[in-house]
C-alpha cells in the first residue's frame, strides 16, 4: 500500500510484560523527512515502542523495517549502522572528554576507524567535528569539558552527536525534557530545520504539548498500549477519542465550567 | 556408594562455614555496597578469638559459650571499623572502598601473627560431639553432622529476622531503595553499623565453628575469600537463599572435584562458575545491578597529550634513568631493574583501570603468566631468550583472552572479585601443577644470555622496554581505541547508541593490559633466575593497585609514578620492618582516606590551581556569572 518505501515502518508490534500488556498491535511508517511525534499519557507504552524500535527491548511479534531490512530483536549498534541516530531521554555522553571529542568518537566510529592503532583522536577529523557543533550552535564550546556543561548544551551536545553517522532517521526520546521553555523551543527549531535540510526523518515522544504541535507533521497517540488515532496536528486536535482520553484537562475544563455555572 | 555418600556429607558440612561468611558479605553488601574484602579477615579473627577463648575456658559452656563470644567480640571490632573508616568511604567510588577493605585485610594478617604468633593453631575438638558415625564402614564425625545441620538453621533464622523483626524490615527497604529509608526518618548510621555487625559476626561465627575441624593459621583469610566470592558470584550477590545454595554447589564440586581431578581440583569449580556467568551473569538468585553509579568525585579535566616540552622532559628523565650505571653498583642497578619491570606492570594494569574503568584485583596473574612461559619455553623448549621474552609474554595474553571474555561480561564489583578468582585459580594451577610448574618450588635456573647478563646491560634492556610500554600505553589511550574505551566507561548507553561495542572494546583492553603485564612477567622471570607462584599471587595484584592508586587513578600515566615510589619504598619498608603487610595495609587505607587522587593527581591539582589563579580576561557570557 505504501508505494514510496517507507523509511521506517512498523507492523502490528506488540510487547507484553507478564499480563501487562505494553504495546498491542500497533502500526505506523515514517516517510524521509518527516517529523513524526509520538505522544500519549504516562503508561501508554511510548517508552516501550521507543525501546523496541531503538534494539533496546525486544518485541513479542510484529516487524520493524528500516530501509527495507528487518531489524525486529536487532541490537542498538547494528541499527545505529542502518543510519540511526538517538538521543536519550536523559543525556547520555562522555563526562571526561571535551565537547570535540565527543563528536570525534562518533565520528572514529562511523567511519570505522576505532581499532586503526595509527590514528591520534585530537588530530581526528576536527573540520568535520566542528561543523557539527557548528550546526547546533555550540562552536565556541568545543574545548570545553562535557562535564560541565549546563542541561541545555548536554542536549544540544546529543544532537551533534548523533548528527554524525550522517543518519537518515533519528530517534529522540523526549527532546526537551528538563528543559526551560525557551531552550525547549529553540533545539527543536534547530532539530525541525536540520531534518528538513537533510531529510532526515524524525520520530520524537514528548509531553509539551506546544513543542508537539507546533513541529510535528504528524502525531501517534498511544493509550493503553494501543494506537488510538493519527493524523496531522489538526486532525489530532480534534480527535474526540484524543480530546477524552488524553487532553482529559479539557473535558475537565468543560466539566468545571458547567458546574461553574450553577454555583 | 557409601563412600560417596561420605564425601558428600563432608561437602555438606563444609558448606556451612562457607554460607555463614557468604550470607554476612551479601546482607552488607545488600544495604551499603560495598564489597567487604576484609570478610575473609574478620572469620580468620573469629577463629583466632575463638581458640583463645575456648582454650581459657573449660567444659561444653566454656566451649560453645567461647565459641558465641568469639564472633561478639569480633562484630564489636567490626562496629569499630565501620565506625572509623567506611563511614568515611560510603560515597566515594567502589574502587576505594574495596582497596580500603582490601588495605584492612592486609592489617589483619600482620595483627595475628604479631598477636598469635606465625604457627598453626590446633583448636579443641567440641564437647559433645567428639565421636563419629559408623556408616557402612565409613567414619562419619558427629561434628560434621551439628555443621550440616547447623546451615539451614542459621538460613531459618536468618529468614526470620529479615521477614519479622522491625529491623529486618528496615535492611530489606534499605537494600531495595536507601536513599528513600533515609528519607523516611531512619538513622541511616546506625542501620550500616548494626548490618555491617550482623554480617561480620555471621563471618567470624563461620571461622570460629572451623576450629574443630581445620588448624586456625594466618592464610585462611585469602583462602576463604576467594571461595566466597565465588560462591557470590554464583548465587548472586545480595540473596541469602542464593549463598546457601551456591555454598552447597561449591562445597560439593569441592568435594567431588578432588576425585575427579584430585590435582587441580579447583578447574571444576571454575567451569560451573563459568557456566553460570554466561547463562545468568547475575547469579543464580541475583538482580541485575543497576547501572554503574557515576564515579564521583571523578575530576573533568580532560586528558591531553603531552605537549612537545613535556615530552622533551620524558625524554630528559629517561635519559637520566639510563645514566644510573655511570654512578650505582650491582645492587643499585638490580633495584632499578625491578622498579624498571614494575613500571610496565603498573601501567598495564593502570591502563584498564584508568582508561577502561575496570579495577582487576587479580592482575598478577598475567604477570606470573608471562613468567611462567618465559621459564617453561627456557626450561622446556630450550628457546633463545629473545625467543623467550617475545613468546613468553604470550601466556598472559591467552590467560587474559580467556578470562577477560568473562571478566567483561560483569561490572563494578563483580568484575573485582571475579578477577580476584582468575588469578586465584590460576595461582592454584602453579602451586598444585607440580609436574609442570614445580610447585612451590618453582622453576629455577631461568637465566639471561651473557649479552643482557651484566646488571647494567639487563637494567637498559629493562628500561628500555618500559618506556617503549609506557609509550604504547599512551599512543593507545590517544587513538580512537582508547577514546572508545573511556566511552564505554563514561556511558555504555552512548557508546552503542554510536556503534561501539563495549564488551569488545574491554575485552581487547583486558588483554592488551595482560600481555603488557606478560611482558613485565617475562622481564621478571630474567631477573630473578626463577619463577615461584608468589609471581601470580594476590599480594602482588593489591601492590600493582597501590601503584596505580599511589599515581593517581585519574591521571594518564599516573603509574609510573606511582610504580617508583611504591616500589622504592616497599625496597626500604622490606629492609627496615618486618611487619611490611601492617605497614603497607595502612599506607593503603591512608591514601584512600586521605589522599584519593595520588601523587600525580595531587600535582596536578596544584598546577591547574596555580593557572586558575592568574588574572586573564573574562570570557564572553562570563561576566554575569562573576
Amino acid at each position: 500500500m505504501s508505494n514510496p518505501p517507507a523509511l521506517l515502518s512498523v507492523e502490528d508490534l506488540s510487547k507484553s510484560y507478564g499480563g501487562v500488556h505494553a504495546v498491542r498491535g500497533v502500526s505506523f511508517a515514517l516517510q524521509a523527512g518527516e517529523i513524526l511525534a509520538l505522544i500519549g499519557p504516562n503508561g501508554a507504552g511510548k517508552s516501550t515502542c521507543f525501546d523496541m524500535l531503538n534494539g533496546q527491548n525486544v518485541p513479542d511479534s510484529g516487524r520493524i523495517h528500516l530501509r527495507g531490512q528487518d531489524t525486529s530483536g536487532s541490537k542498538p549498534r547494528a541499527i545505529w549502522r542502518l543510519g540511526v541516530g538517538r538521543t536519550f531521554q536523559i543525556t547520555a555522553t562522555f563526562a571526561t572528554m571535551t565537547v570535540r571529542e565527543n563528536v570525534q568518537v562518533a565520528l572514529a566510529s562511523y567511519q570505522g576507524q576505532l581499532f586503526n592503532p595509527f590514528a591520534s583522536m585530537p588530530r581526528f577529523a576536527p573540520a568535520e567535528a566542528g561543523r557539527l557543533l557548528e550546526l547546533v550552535g555550540m562552536g565556541g564550546y568545543a574545548e570545553r569539558p562535557c562535564g560541565e556543561l549546563a542541561y541545555g548544551d548536554l542536549k544540544r551536545l546529543e544532537l551533534a552527536i548523533a548528527l554524525a553517522n550522517q543518519p537518515k532517521l533519528l530517534l529522540m526520546d523526549e527532546p526537551t525534557a528538563g528543559m526551560a521553555p525557551r531552550e525547549r523551543i529553540e533545539l527543536m527549531r534547530l532539530t525541525a530545520r536540520i531534518a528538513r535540510e537533510q531529510a532526515i526523518g524524525v520520530l520524537f515522544t514528548e509531553h509539551d504539548m506546544d513543542v508537539v504541535f507546533e513541529h510535528a507533521d504528524r502525531i501517534l497517540v498511544l493509550n493503553r498500549g494501543s494506537l488510538i488515532a493519527q493524523g496531522s496536528p489538526e486532525q489530532v486536535r480534534r480527535d474526540p477519542q484524543v480530546r477524552a482520553i488524553y487532553l482529559g484537562e479539557g473535558l475537565l475544563y468543560d466539566a468545571r465550567h458547567r458546574d461553574g455555572a450553577g454555583a | 556408594m557409601a563412600f560417596y555418600f561420605v564425601q558428600f556429607l563432608t561437602g555438606l558440612a563444609s558448606a556451612a562455614s562457607l554460607f555463614l561468611v557468604a550470607s554476612g558479605l551479601s546482607i552488607i553488601f545488600g544495604v551499603t555496597r560495598i564489597v567487604n574484602f576484609a570478610h575473609g579477615a574478620f572469620y580468620m579473627l573469629g577463629a583466632y578469638m575463638a581458640f583463645t577463648l575456648t582454650e581459657r575456658f573449660s567444659g561444653a559452656l566454656g566451649f560453645w559459650g567461647g565459641i558465641v563470644a568469639a564472633a561478639l567480640v569480633v562484630a564489636a571490632v567490626g562496629v569499630l571499623v565501620e565506625m572509623v573508616l567506611l563511614r568515611r568511604i560510603y560515597h566515594a567510588p567502589e574502587l576505594f572502598q574495596l582497596l580500603a577493605t582490601f588495605g584492612l585485610t592486609l592489617m589483619v594478617e600482620d595483627l595475628v601473627v604479631l598477636i598469635w604468633g606465625p604457627n598453626d593453631l590446633l583448636g579443641r575438638r567440641a564437647p559433645g560431639f567428639r565421636g563419629a558415625v559408623d556408616f557402612f564402614g565409613q567414619n562419619i564425625p558427629t561434628y560434621e553432622l551439628f555443621l550440616i545441620a547447623l546451615g539451614p538453621v542459621v538460613l531459618g533464622a536468618l529468614w526470620l529476622l529479615f521477614q519479622r523483626t522491625r529491623w529486618g524490615v528496615l535492611v530489606r527497604a534499605a537494600t531495595q531503595d536507601r536513599d528513600m529509608v533515609a528519607a523516611l526518618g531512619v538513622n541511616q548510621k546506625w542501620l550500616f553499623t548494626s548490618v555491617f555487625a550482623v554480617g561480620v559476626f555471621l563471618a567470624a561465627l563461620g571461622g570460629a565453628l572451623q576450629i574443630p575441624r581445620d588448624a586456625v593459621n594466618h592464610a585462611m583469610d585469602l583462602r576463604i575469600i576467594v571461595d566466597v566470592f565465588v560462591v557470590v558470584v554464583i548465587g548472586g550477590l545480595g540473596s541469602i537463599i542464593g549463598a546457601f545454595v551456591a555454598a552447597v554447589l561449591v562445597s560439593e564440586l569441592n568435594a567431588f572435584g578432588i576425585l575427579v581431578f584430585p590435582k587441580i581440583s579447583i578447574i571444576l569449580v571454575f567451569a560451573v562458575m563459568a557456566l553460570v556467568l554466561i547463562v545468568r551473569p547475575w547469579g543464580l538468585f541475583g538482580k541485575p545491578q543497576a547501572g554503574a553509579r557515576r564515579t564521583p568525585g571523578l575530576t573533568v579535566t580532560p586528558w591531553r597529550p603531552l605537549t612537545s616540552n613535556e615530552r622533551l622532559a620524558a625524554l630528559a628523565a629517561l635519559a637520566l634513568a639510563a645514566a644510573l650505571p655511570l654512578i650505582g653498583g650491582n645492587y643499585a642497578l638490580t633495584v632499578g631493574s625491578e622498579i624498571a619491570i614494575f613500571v610496565i606492570f603498573a601501567a598495564s594494569l593502570h591502563f584498564l583501570m584508568s582508561v577502561g574503568g575496570l579495577a582487576s584485583f587479580g592482575h598478577a596473574a598475567y604477570f606470573g603468566l608471562g613468567a611462567y612461559g618465559v621459564a617453561l619455553l627456557a626450561k622446556l623448549a630450550g628457546l633463545p631468550m629473545i625467543g623467550c621474552l617475545l613468546l613468553g609474554p604470550l601466556l598472559g595474553l591467552l590467560g587474559a583472552a580467556l578470562f577477560g571474555f568473562f571478566a567483561v561480561q560483569l561490572s563494578g564489583v563483580y568484575f573485582a572479585m571475579l578477577t580476584l578468582a582468575f588469578a586465584q585459580i590460576v595461582w592454584s594451577i602453579a602451586f598444585q601443577w607440580v609436574a609442570v610448574t614445580g610447585g612451590d618450588n618453582g622453576i629455577l635456573g631461568v637465566w639471561p644470555e651473557p649479552w643482557a647478563a651484566g646488571a647494567a646491560h639487563f637494567y637498559w634492556l629493562s628500561l628500555g622496554i618500559a618506556a617503549l610500554a609506557v609509550a604504547c600505553l599512551r599512543i593507545i589511550v590517544f587513538s580512537p581505541f582508547g577514546y572508545a574505551l573511556r566511552a564505554t566507561r563514561d556511558s555504555p548507553l552512548r557508546g552503542e547508541a554510536i556503534g561501539i561495542d563495549g564488551k569488545r572494546v574491554q575485552w581487547t583492553a583486558f588483554v592488551i593490559a595482560g600481555t603488557v603485564a606478560g611482558v613485565a612477567g617475562a622481564l621478571f622471570a630474567y631477573l630473578k633466575g626463577s619463577v615461584f607462584p608468589d609471581s601470580l599471587g594476590i599480594s602482588l595484584s593489591v601492590d600493582a593497585l597501590v601503584m596505580v592508586l599511589l599515581g593517581g587513578v585519574e591521571t594518564v600515566s599516573g603509574a609510573v609514578v606511582g610504580a617508583i615510589v611504591y616500589k622504592a619504598l616497599s625496597i626500604w619498608l622490606v629492609s627496615q620492618t618486618d611487619w611490611s603487610k601492617l605497614v603497607l595495609g595502612g599506607v593503603i587505607v591512608l591514601i584512600v582516606v586521605a589522599f584519593p587522587k595520588g601523587i600525580v593527581g595531587i600535582l596536578e591539582t596544584l598546577r591547574h590551581r596555580r593557572r586558575s589563579a592568574l588574572p586573564k580576561p573574562l570570557a564572553p557570557g562570563m561576566e554575569s556569572a562573576g
